[in-house]
This record gives C-alpha cells, sequence and structure tokens, in this order.
C-alpha cells in the first residue's frame, strides 16, 4: 500500500515538475525574444499558469480531496468560489509579507504582486487542492503530528521548500555582481521555483526514508 | 542569590574579549598621531650662506612639473624584454619607457618605486604628497573629513606660487579639497568602469599641456588599477589598457619642454588577481620613471645607482627640485642621482648632492624631535641613537663647510645611513601589520566566544562549582612570567603581549576544567552539536557570516531588519509546528489519557496566542517603519537618508517643520506616558521613596524640557531678533537642566531602587478560626480585582508564623492580607525599566529631534520582544525541560540584533564620516575645553540603541514572571499554594535566579561578541581587499566598541539587579523577626 502510494506521488510530481520545464521551454517557441532573464513575468506567469492546470488536473484525476458532505452543484460552486477567495487572499497575503521583507512599496508593485502569485500557486494551491478551503486543516498540516496522508506530508515539504527557497533567492541581491538575475525579483522567483522543484523531488524520497516513523491517523 | 560569582564571571569574560580585541587591533590597525606643522622656505637656508635670500625665490632646478599617475602601475608592468617572443597580457605593453631609459640614458631612468603597506589608493595618494607612511588611522583632528592636514607637496607648490593643475581620480579633491589652481575630477567609485577617468583626463590633459596656465600638471589613471579589480592582469583587457597608457606616454613626452620634469609612477602593484591593499612584494613593487628634455642624470656608472626607491623619496626629491620646501613631516630621502655631485661641476641653480643632503637631513631631524614630544610610540632607544647620530653629522658637515671644503664621500654614506635608519624607525613602528599579533587576537577572542558559550549551557553547573579560580590565577601567573620574560630578554615590557598570554591561559584553564568536570558531570548537561543547529543560532551565523561581504555590510541595516523579521515570524511557525499554538482539539480516545502531556487550559492558550500574534504584528510593523530612519552610505548610490535626520533648525520649510516638531514632541510624551502607565499598572506609583519620586516628578520633568529645548532649538534664528539673548540662552541650559534631572534620578534610583509599597493592617481579634487563611499581597492594583491574583503563599507562610509566634497580630476575617505590599511583584522590573527611560531620555536628547520617533519605536519593538517571549514561553512552559527561568536563544538573538538595526534606525552607520559630532554640542553650544565630556556625548550618541538594549537586557528574564499574572498558573490556581507570585519567584530560588542570570547575560555577550570575532575575521581575511579601509575596518572599529559599550552597560543593567535584590532581602529583614527565621 506504501509502495502504490508513493509511486503514485512520485509520479504526480515528475509530472509538475516536467510541466515546470514545458513552461520554460514551449514560450520561447511561441514567443519572440522569450528570456527567463529578459522577459522575466511571461516566464513567471507561464510557469505559474501551467503548474496550477497541472495540480488541479492531477489531483481531480487522483481524487485527493478533502470529502465533501454534499454533492449538490451549488455547493460546489460555492467551494469553487470560496477557494478563488483564499487564493487572491493568498496572493495579497504573500505581498504584504514580501514588502515587508523589505521589497520597495509602490515601485515595480506588479513584479512584485507577481512574485506573490508564484509563491501562491506553489504553496496555496496545493493547500485548495489537497485539502479545500479550510484554514483550520491548513493551520493543523503545519504541525508536527497533523499530517494525515502521505499527500499532507508532501504539502509540508513542498510548501516549506518554496517559501525558503524564496527567502535564500533573497540573498544575492545585496551583492554588487551585476547580473541580470540580480534584478527583483528575478533571484527570488528562481529561487521559488528551485526550491518547489526540490520539494518535489524530495518529498517522495523522504517519505520513503521515513516510512517507518510516519504513522497517520486514520480519517 | 550568588552575586559576586556571577559578576566575576561576566566581568572575566568581557576582559577576555577586550584582550582579544586589543591584541587584534594592536596588530591590525597602524595608529600615527599627525604632526600639524608646515615647512616655511626660510627652514631649508644652508648653513654659512650669506645671502638673505629666500631659498623659495632662487630660480629652482625645474620650472614645471607633469606626474602623470597610473594606479597599480606594477613594477613587471614596466619591465621591456625583446627577447620574449609570446608575451603574456601585461609584458611587453609599455615599450616607450625601456625605449627611453636605454636611449638616452642620461634624461631618462625607470626604477622600482617601492610602496609602503597599506597599499590602497588613498593612503598612498597621502604617503607621496606628504613623504610620510599614513596609516589606516592618522589621528589628526579631522575625522570627519579625509582631507590631508598634514604639510603635503601640493600645499607647498601652492604656498610657492605654482598652479598645480589636477585631473583624474576623485579622490584627491577630496584629500586636497580648495589646493588646486584647477580640478577635472572623475568618478573614482565604480570598479567596473575602466574608461570614465581615463577618457576623460586623455580629453583634457594635451590642451593643458599646450596651455601655459599651469606649473605642475597632476593626471591620476585609474583604468589599469580598475581593469586589474575586474579581470585581473593576465586579461586582453590589460593588454589594451596599458597600451593606451604607452601612446599616453608618448604624446606626453613629445610635447615636454625643456624645464619640465616628467614623473611616471604608479602609487602600488597588484597581486596575481589584481588585487591590493597588503604588504606582499608584488603589492608593493610599483615603477617610477623620470624624464626630462634636459640632461637629468649624470653619467651611468658614475655612481652608485639605487635599485629600488621607496616611494617616500619622491616627495623630498620633487621638493627640491621644483624649489620648495620639504614638506615636515617627510621621512624621505632625496634621490641622489639626480642631484650633481658637486654644485660648481653641474648647473649652478642646483643643489649639490651634499646640500641636498643636509637639507634632507636636517628637515627629518626636526620632523622626529616634534613627533617624538607629541607621541610616545617610537621606542626610546632608537631615538636617542638616531640623536647622537645627527649631532655628529651636523658638526661634520659644518666644519666641512666653513672650512670650504667639499663635504667628503664618507659624509654622504653617513647622512644616506642617518636618513635610512629613521624611515626603519618610522616603519616599524606605523606601516607594518603585525601578524602574529592579529593571529594571538584572533585566538583569544575565538576561544572568550567557546568560552562564554560553553558558560550558557552550564551556568548553573559553573555557579555551583568554583570554577573561576584556577583560570584567574594561571592568567596572571602567565602574564606575569611573559612580563618577566620580556623585561630580561628585550629590557621592556609590551602590555598588549602579557594580556594577550595572561588572556589565553586563563581560558585555556578554564575549558579544561570545564572538561573535567563535565566528563565527570551528568549527562543531562551534555552539549549536543545538534544545539548550535538551531534556527535563532543560525541566524546569528547568517548576521556574522554577513559582515564578511563588503555588500552585506553596506546594506548592512536592511540585511539585519530582514534576518530579525526571519525569526520574528519563526516563533509563531514554530510553536505551530509544534502543536501549541492553536489549542489542541478534544484528544482522542486512542491513548489512555495518562500518557497525554498535560495541555495548558484553552482559554489561556487563546489568550496567549492573539498576545503573541499581536505582538508579532507590532515587531513587524516596527521592522517596517523603522526603515524609514536610515541614513545614507557613500557607496549606496541612489539612497534618500531619512528626513528626520536633519536637525529642526535646518529643515526649511516651516510647515514641514512644525509637523516633525509636533510628531517628536507627541513621541516623547508616549515614551514618557508609556513607562509611568506601565508602572503604575504594577502598582509601582504607591510608595514614596525616591524611586517612585524619580519617576513621577522628573521623567515629567525632564520631558518637558526636552520639548522646550526644541522649541527653542528649532526657532529660525531671525525671526525672533530681540529675543536672541534668551533664545541662546535657553539652549544652554534647557539641555543642562535635562541632564541634571536625569543624573539626579539614576542617582536616586541607585540609592534606592525599591518601589514597592507596603501597608499593614490593624489585627482583628478573631484568632485560631477557620476563616480563609491571611494573604501577603505581591503586586499591583488598586483594583481589588487584580489584587487577589497577586499572593505569595510562601512567603506568607513565614510572615503568619512570625505574626503568630510574636502574638500581637493575628488573622483577618474578611481574608485580606496581614501586610500588603504593593509593587512587590514587579520589584526588579521596575527600577530597570525606570532606568531604561531616564536613560533613553538622556540619549533621545543627543540626537537629532525627529529621532524621538525612532526612540519610541525601539520602545514598542522591545516591549513587543518582551510580550513575544514571555507568550511563547508560557506557551510551551509544560514542554521545555530546561531550568525554570532559562531564556531561550531567539529572544535574545532577536533583542541583540535589535540593537543592530535600531544603530542604523537611528541614522548611524558604521563609517567615520557619519558620526554625529554635533551631539557634543548639545548643551555646551560654545564648544568644550576638554575632551573627556564631549567624546563621551559622541560615544553616548553612536551606541544609544546599543545601551539601551544592554540595559535592558535582564528583563527578559523577568518579564514571563511579569506577566503570569494574567497568564498560566491562574488557570489552574484551584489547589491552595500555586497563586501569582511573579517576581518573588526569583527570591524563592536564588540559585535558580542567578544561574538563569548570568546565563541570560553570557548569551547576550556571546551574541554580540560572534558578531565582533566576524568582522575581526573579515578585517584579518580580506585585509587585501579593495574595500578593506573603507568598509572592514571602521566596521571592525564601530564592532569593538560596541561590544564594549554594551558590556560595560549590561554589567550596569545586572548590578542594578543585584542592588535590587540585596534591598529585597533588608526589605524582607525588617518585616520577618530575626527569630522567625
Ligand atoms: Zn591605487
Ligand atoms: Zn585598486
Amino acid at each position: 500500500m506504501w509502495d502504490v502510494e508513493i509511486r503514485g506521488m512520485a509520479s504526480a510530481h515528475a509530472i509538475i515538475a516536467a510541466s515546470i520545464f514545458m513552461a520554460t521551454i514551449m514560450p520561447a517557441v511561441l514567443v519572440e525574444k522569450f528570456s527567463v532573464y529578459g522577459t522575466h513575468l511571461v516566464w513567471l506567469y507561464s510557469v505559474a499558469g501551467s503548474v496550477a492546470v497541472v495540480n488541479i488536473a492531477v489531483f481531480w484525476l487522483l481524487g485527493i480531496s478533502p470529502p465533501t458532505k454534499k454533492n449538490t452543484l451549488s455547493y460546489k460552486l460555492s467551494k469553487l468560489f470560496r477557494s478563488c477567495v483564499y487564493f487572491l487572499l493568498s496572493c495579497l497575503f504573500f505581498h504584504t509579507v514580501v514588502v515587508l521583507y523589505g521589497a520597495p512599496l509602490l515601485e515595480s508593485a506588479l513584479e512584485t504582486f507577481s512574485l506573490a502569485v508564484l509563491l501562491s500557486t506553489f504553496t496555496t494551491l496545493r493547500c485548495l487542492c489537497i485539502l479545500g478551503p479550510n484554514v483550520q486543516a491548513w493551520i493543523r498540516v503545519f504541525s508536527r503530528d497533523g499530517a494525515m496522508s502521505v499527500w499532507d506530508t508532501s504539502l509540508q515539504i513542498t510548501t516549506g521548500c518554496s517559501v525558503v527557497g524564496a527567502w535564500l533567492g533573497a540573498f544575492p541581491i545585496p551583492l554588487d555582481w551585476d547580473r541580470p538575475w540580480q534584478v527583483w525579483p528575478i533571484s527570488c522567483s528562481l529561487g521559488t521555483t528551485i526550491g518547489f522543484l526540490t520539494g518535489l523531488l524530495t518529498a517522495p524520497l523522504w517519505i520513503r526514508w521515513h516510512r517507518k516513523q510516519l504513522t497517520y491517523k486514520l480519517k | 542569590m550568588k552575586s559576586l560569582p556571577v559578576l566575576a564571571l561576566l566581568l572575566w569574560i568581557c576582559s577576555l574579549f577586550y584582550m582579544g580585541i586589543l591584541l587584534f587591533v594592536g596588530g591590525f590597525l597602524l595608529v600615527r598621531l599627525e604632526v600639524n606643522r608646515t615647512s616655511t622656505c626660510a627652514d631649508v637656508l644652508p648653513p654659512g650662506a650669506d645671502v638673505k635670500g629666500d631659498f623659495c625665490l632662487k630660480e629652482p632646478r625645474f620650472r614645471r612639473a607633469v606626474v602623470l599617475i597610473i594606479d597599480a602601475l606594477k613594477a613587471d608592468f614596466t619591465r621591456y624584454d625583446p627577447g620574449n617572443t609570446s608575451p603574456r597580457a601585461f609584458e611587453n605593453k609599455l615599450p616607450i619607457l625601456d625605449e627611453m631609459a636605454s636611449s638616452r640614458p642620461s634624461q631618462a631612468r625607470l626604477y622600482t618605486f617601492r610602496a609602503d603597506p597599506p597599499t590602497t589608493t588613498m593612503q598612498r595618494i597621502k604617503g607621496f604628497t606628504t613623504g610620510s607612511l599614513p596609516t589606516f588611522i592618522d589621528v589628526g583632528n579631522n575625522f570627519a573629513s579625509s582631507a590631508v592636514l598634514e604639510d603635503n607637496l601640493v600645499h607647498q607648490l601652492g604656498q610657492a606660487g605654482k598652479r598645480v593643475v589636477f585631473m583624474g581620480d576623485d579622490t584627491w579633491v577630496s584629500l586636497f579639497p580648495r589646493k588646486f589652481h584647477r580640478s577635472l575630477p572623475f568618478p573614482s567609485f565604480n570598479v567596473k568602469d575602466l574608461h570614465t577617468v581615463d577618457n576623460g583626463i586623455l580629453q583634457n590633459i594635451f590642451p593643458t599641456m599646450e596651455g601655459d596656465d599651469w606649473d605642475v600638471l597632476i593626471a591620476h589613471f585609474l583604468g589599469v588599477d580598475h581593469c586589474g579589480h575586474r579581470f585581473g592582469p593576465d586579461h586582453p583587457a590589460m593588454a589594451e589598457k596599458l597600451t593606451q597608457m604607452d601612446e599616453v606616454i608618448r604624446s606626453v613626452i613629445k610635447r615636454l619642454q625643456n624645464d619640465t620634469l616628467l614623473v611616471v609612477m604608479g602609487d602600488h602593484g597588484m597581486t596575481d588577481t589584481g588585487d591590493h591593499g597588503g604588504e606582499s612584494q608584488k603589492e608593493t613593487d610599483a615603477a617610477l620613471f623620470l624624464y626630462s628634455g634636459s640632461p637629468l642624470f649624470p653619467t651611468p656608472g658614475s655612481q652608485m645607482e639605487p635599485e629600488v626607491v621607496p616611494q617616500t623619496d619622491l616627495v623630498p626629491t620633487l621638493a627640491l627640485l621644483l624649489g620648495v620646501p620639504i614638506p615636515y613631516s617627510s621621512v624621505g630621502q632625496v634621490l641622489l642621482p639626480l642631484f650633481p655631485l658637486n654644485s660648481s661641476l653641474g648647473a649652478s641653480m642646483s643643489l649639490s648632492q651634499a646640500e641636498a643632503l643636509w637639507i634632507n637631513v636636517k628637515q627629518v631631524n626636526r620632523f622626529l624631535e616634534t613627533y617624538s614630544n607629541m607621541a610616545k610610540d617610537i621606542p626610546a632607544d632608537g631615538l636617542s641613537q638616531l640623536q647622537s647620530h645627527f649631532t655628529q653629522l651636523s658638526s661634520q658637515y659644518l666644519s666641512s663647510v666653513s672650512e670650504g671644503a667639499p663635504p667628503s664621500a664618507e659624509l654622504t654614506a653617513s647622512m644616506q645611513a642617518y636618513l635610512n635608519s629613521v624611515r626603519e624607525t618610522c616603519r616599524a613602528s606605523w606601516a607594518r601589520f603585525n601578524p602574529l599579533k592579529m593571529a594571538a587576537g584572533l585566538l583569544v577572542l575565538g576561544l572568550a566566544c567557546v568560552a562564554c558559550f560553553v558558560l550558557t549551557e552550564l551556568s548553573l553547573m559553573v555557579l555551583q562549582g568554583s570554577v573561576l579560580k584556577a583560570p584567574l590565577l594561571s592568567g596572571l601567573l602567565a602574564g606575569a612570567a611573559v612580563a618577566a620574560c620580556q623585561l630580561f630578554t628585550l629590557g621592556f615590557v609590551e602590555v598588549s603581549w602579557c594580556f594577550g598570554a595572561g588572556a589565553l591561559m586563563s581560558e585555556v584553564a578554564f575549558l579544561w576544567r570545564i572538561r573535567r568536570a563535565f566528563t565527570r558531570g551528568s549527562s543531562s548537561a551534555r552539549l549536543s552539536v545538534w544545539l548550535l543547529l538551531n534556527p535563532p543560532l543560525l541566524v546569528l551565523f547568517l548576521r556574522c557570516a554577513s559582515l564578511l561581504s563588503d555588500s552585506y555590510v553596506i546594506s548592512e541595516g536592511r540585511v539585519v531588519t530582514f534576518l530579525l523579521f526571519t525569526l520574528g515570524l519563526y516563533i509563531p511557525l514554530r510553536l505551530n509546528w509544534d502543536g501549541l499554538l492553536v489549542p489542541s482539539p478534544p484528544s482522542d480516545t486512542q491513548k489512555p489519557p495518562g500518557l497525554l502531556p498535560p495541555a495548558l487550559p484553552l482559554s489561556t492558550v487563546r489568550r496567549e496566542s492573539t498576545a503573541l500574534l499581536v505582538s508579532v504584528a507590532i515587531l513587524v510593523g516596527c521592522l517596517y517603519l523603522s526603515l524609514s530612519f536610515h541614513s545614507c552610505r557613500e557607496e549606496q548610490g541612489s539612497c534618500q537618508p531619512s528626513a528626520f535626520l536633519t536637525p529642526l533648525s535646518r529643515v526649511q520649510d516651516s510647515r514641514v517643520r512644525n509637523l516633525h516638531y509636533i510628531l517628536s514632541v507627541a513621541s516623547l510624551f508616549a515614551w514618557a506616558f508609556l513607562l509611568h502607565r506601565w508602572l503604575r499598572h504594577y502598582g509601582n506609583l504607591n510608595c514614596t521613596s525616591v524611586a517612585v519620586f524619580t519617576a513621577r516628578c522628573l521623567l515629567p520633568l525632564a520631558s518637558i524640557c526636552m520639548g522646550l529645548h526644541w522649541a527653542v532649538s528649532a526657532t529660525p534664528g531671525d525671526s525672533f531678533r530681540n529675543l536672541a539673548e534668551l533664545i541662546s540662552l535657553a539652549q544652554v541650559v534647557l539641555p543642562r537642566i535635562t541632564f541634571g534631572l536625569l543624573g539626579l534620578g539614576l542617582l536616586l534610583l541607585w540609592l534606592d531602587p525599591l518601589t514597592v509599597f507596603l501597608k499593614m493592617r490593624a489585627p482583628l481579634n478573631s484568632r485560631g478560626t477557620s476563616v480563609p487563611p491571611p494573604k501577603y499581597r505581591a503586586s499591583t492594583g488598586v483594583s481589588p480585582q487584580a489584587e487577589l491574583h497577586h499572593l505569595i503563599p510562601q512567603l506568607y507562610q513565614r510572615i503568619r508564623q512570625s505574626l503568630e509566634d510574636g502574638g500581637s497580630e493575628g488573622d483577618e476575617a474578611d481574608g485580606r492580607p496581614a501586610v500588603e505590599a504593593y509593587g512587590l511583584g514587579t520589584v526588579y522590573s521596575a527600577p530597570l525599566v525606570l532606568l531604561c527611560g531616564l536613560l533613553g531620555l538622556g540619549l533621545l536628547l543627543l540626537h537629532a529631534e525627529g529621532m524621538a520617533i525612532a526612540f519610541l519605536l525601539m520602545l514598542l519593538q522591545a516591549a513587543a520582544v518582551l510580550h513575544l517571549h514571555s507568550s511563547s514561553s508560557t506557551l510551551s512552559s509544560l514542554q521545555s525541560h530546561s531550568s525554570v527561568f532559562s531564556v531561550p536563544w531567539a529572544p535574545v538573538v532577536l533583542w541583540s540584533l535589535a540593537a543592530s538595526q535600531f544603530f542604523h534606525a537611528t541614522g548611524h552607520l558604521p563609517t567615520f564620516p557619519s558620526i554625529q559630532w554635533g551631539a557634543a554640542f548639545v548643551g555646551f553650544p560654545q564648544g568644550h575645553s576638554g575632551t573627556v565630556l564631549p567624546a563621551s556625548l559622541v560615544t553616548l550618541n553612536t551606541f544609544a540603541s546599543h545601551i539601551m538594549f544592554a540595559v535592558g537586557c535582564p528583563l527578559l528574564l523577568f518579564w514571563p514572571l511579569v506577566h503570569e499574572a494574567r497568564g498560566t498558573r491562574t488557570g489552574r490556581s484551584g489547589e491552595d499554594g500555586d497563586d501569582v507570585v511573579m517576581e518573588m519567584r526569583l527570591r524563592e530560588n536564588p540559585q535558580q535566579f542567578s544561574s538563569a542570570l548570568l546565563q541570560l547575560a553570557a548569551r547576550y555577550l556571546f551574541i554580540t561578541g560572534a558578531q565582533v570575532l566576524a568582522s575581526v575575521c573579515a578585517a584579518a581575511i580580506l585585509r587585501r581587499h579593495l574595500m578593506v579601509w573603507k568598509v572592514f575596518a571602521p566596521k571592525l572599529m564601530f564592532e569593538a566598541s560596541g561590544f564594549i559599550v554594551s558590556s560595560v552597560f549590561l554589567l550596569v543593567g545586572v548590578t542594578l539587579v543585584m542592588r535590587v535584590d540585596v534591598a529585597v532581602a533588608r526589605l524582607f529583614q525588617k518585616l520577618l523577626p530575626e527569630n522567625s527565621r
């Protein structure tokens, strides 16, 4: 049972990772003068969009979502609506945090917000997919004994890695190397993406390694 | 409480750090005094010359000179080897120099030009204009600007009426403001820019040369140096640059007239990576090329040629060739080949070798006399030898002159020997890093950090045994032994080595002793390596690592705020990860209830979590707002210093001025109000002691005086002309009154720090009944609601016993205590808070008015950190296994980094030009007569935030106890004897109290000391770095002085706590009759 779940997760993660690579390569064919540094926002939104689409598709196909009590259309719609609101709120939240961390307040607000969108896609969207629009459950997941399935553990790892990646991405900014990737917010969004990829890679490995220690409470 | 051992241990640790700093700085920072005297033309008249004419008026050997300085022109670059078929990028690119030197040996000469360390451009420019050996700190009276005040060639040329035209590196203009006839500076800061300066010179140099509006032309090219920094010497760009320089020299030579001297020189060399600053031969060996249209040198082989020319020698040579006096502080020696052997043989105008040497010797001797009267850093025996040598020279020369015979060759050689030995003596004391001392300092500092860390982890164990005796004794012995050795072998004692040896020995002895005690000790006290990896220490590590990079030091204020923000967010995230932040859901029935950890009641968790999140929000807000009070370094290009940094008197717009004034005064009164409010809340304002008098009267009075002072100093001078006298009087009196009030407050606080109000109740005659026992009230409130919480059971037991035994008083019927003590629950923290409040006001007075807002932010942020700490320790109180009062790393790191944060947020920067000298004139607008008072005022101003956070550090220990009042224990106070006792818990547990206090102070010292260690490492490792004298060395100075100030004020805070402890003990003695103890 363990192996099946881990293998499933590994392949899901592989698909998501592949979508990031595709999102980096594909626009080069379609858009003229596309480059990760030069047209950074295009790259950013293409990655965010593809990850969002693939995430939703994968989790919908795998059927990993919280059990729903009611199955009516209106309930589903309201859930969808709440999810959208939560996603937007999380974008605003990340934007605020990034500004508090020292990003410029007014100038390049669009860049900052794009970074917030990327962060939300990598963290909040997965929360929404796996846990549904339920803040209580989100808070629960991010505690030591909060994970209730392998997917929760993978959520912990990928979210942590993305946020830490974004945090580490801020480190090269003050250096006087004059590299193109030191421009705000390129290093941070690259850091976020690399952190997310690392999370995708390590989550199955980590779970496999620690499968003896991991005991999930039954739902 | 064991106050003496705690203080002794802290003092010991501090002095270890001091010794380390002293040793390192002694080896790294070369210090020299500046002599503020200038040579005049009268000085240089040769003896026996009857002519009363002025030396300067005599026609000099050369009328004009062109000085081309090619920055970092290494000696290797100028060598030409025609046999080299595959030259590297920097080889054979300057053929013109060799061509001239070999084809016209009487007109041109190429030498190796040896610079003295530090081989950085600014020090070198100072070196080859003053002829001295500039060090990092030339102690003069121009700390604030970089202008050269010592006598120098540019000054002398100007005095002699020569028109000096300068173009190139703009460092010159800051060094010699308003000294040039004409100057064309170009920005030198951007190392990546290879061409701006050079192209700027090239556009201007030839028109200038062809014109007639100059006598001395100085052009400083930077391209070669920047090319080295950017690409290294072995790069095609270097070949291009050197070829360009070759063409420049060619064109200059073509345009040169016969009365003009051409000097082409490098200020220093470069290493194989293109850097410089140190003392390796690759860095010190530059090139010097001299050329003139007319014959300049004697035929080759006629006399001894110097292989290597020291850089100092250029100054006297140029001075005498151009006919100006040698600058006063020059220690150079004239280049003999440029002077004819005998004046009668050569051109009649020029000085002969012996004459030039004699002028030179006299000048150097005069400088040496002046300097040795001012400073004592030149060894005495060396000085007396030099003196006798000079006397002998003088008599020989004068006798030979009076005989009319030309001075003998021996005399010339002897004069040269004298000059050489003077230069060597000076160089030994000024221009040499002492790597051994630096290494020893690093070692002492590193071990001090280790010892401090051990102390934080094993504070209880250290206090139980008398650990300090052996280290102290061995340290003393080692110091004495080194002193004795030095006395026997060298004849004098160098104090820093004795201190260093003592510190090292005592550290080793301490660690050895601890190790032995450790292996015997229990396994629970075992240090784990993993401890070092916990996130607060990781943040500290990042902070230390950031000190090793110049970019991070330049944007230090933001970096520290970033790290603080991270740590502030880490605490709630961590608590949530541990499942402590949100009330745990009703537990499943899977586990037997006995195995579940005891949980805090839901309401408490909810309240504390809210408090925690609110304090995180306040912390974050303060961090963000504090960013807007930063000043700007010159390296930060597009940066606007905060508008609040300008004193109000300099704000032009009256509306902005009024707004700023209102904001400042509002913050000032908010400061005073918050303090008052806090003290009143905890019942510390009920009694009639002098401390309360301070809080009630002196604090508000001082704030009112400050508000008035700001109003007076902000009034524009011309608007109240008739009140001018009154205003100037008020500017003196008001700040002095404020200082006086605050000083009086501090004194009173020290004399009687207790803020406890005792109220005895009349006994009721209802003994022996089963009514609720009388209670002994510990704290606050005037409100009965709050009073019910503050009870001290154990004390009560004693007091009740004593009262019953005494038989005079009995229990009370209404359950109210026999003795009420208001403010006892905050007996330790109240004086500290008051001390911080008073100190804060005093320090604020030394700042610009707008900084009041920053100070208010500081207060709020400190409160937020304290609340964050108390809430998180309440939430995790059931999980922690450490000792009762122990303060974890995270809040201490937050507290200590906040000191650095507010150093920047009060407009300070770790650079010398940014020191706020205005602080010395607050209350003393006419200036000072002494130096102690202004120096201490400026120090207080600079390290204000360090002082505040260091003094307030013990509050971290008290705050969770203070907040217990509304915290955990009330939730389960059902059982008797578990009531709130707040800080009295510390009295009940003196052993734990002292160990926790020691631990807290040691942790604070460790964090501050680790940063000092990091900046010391940065200075030691990066002493070749381009930025070492601009960034790392000033940072080291500020970090080290910040540590010293912090540690002193930390000790002040700790001592105040002990003073309170003594006073409390006395109070209890008074309360409890002798027999009951
Ligand atoms: Zn240079
Ligand atoms: Zn350089």
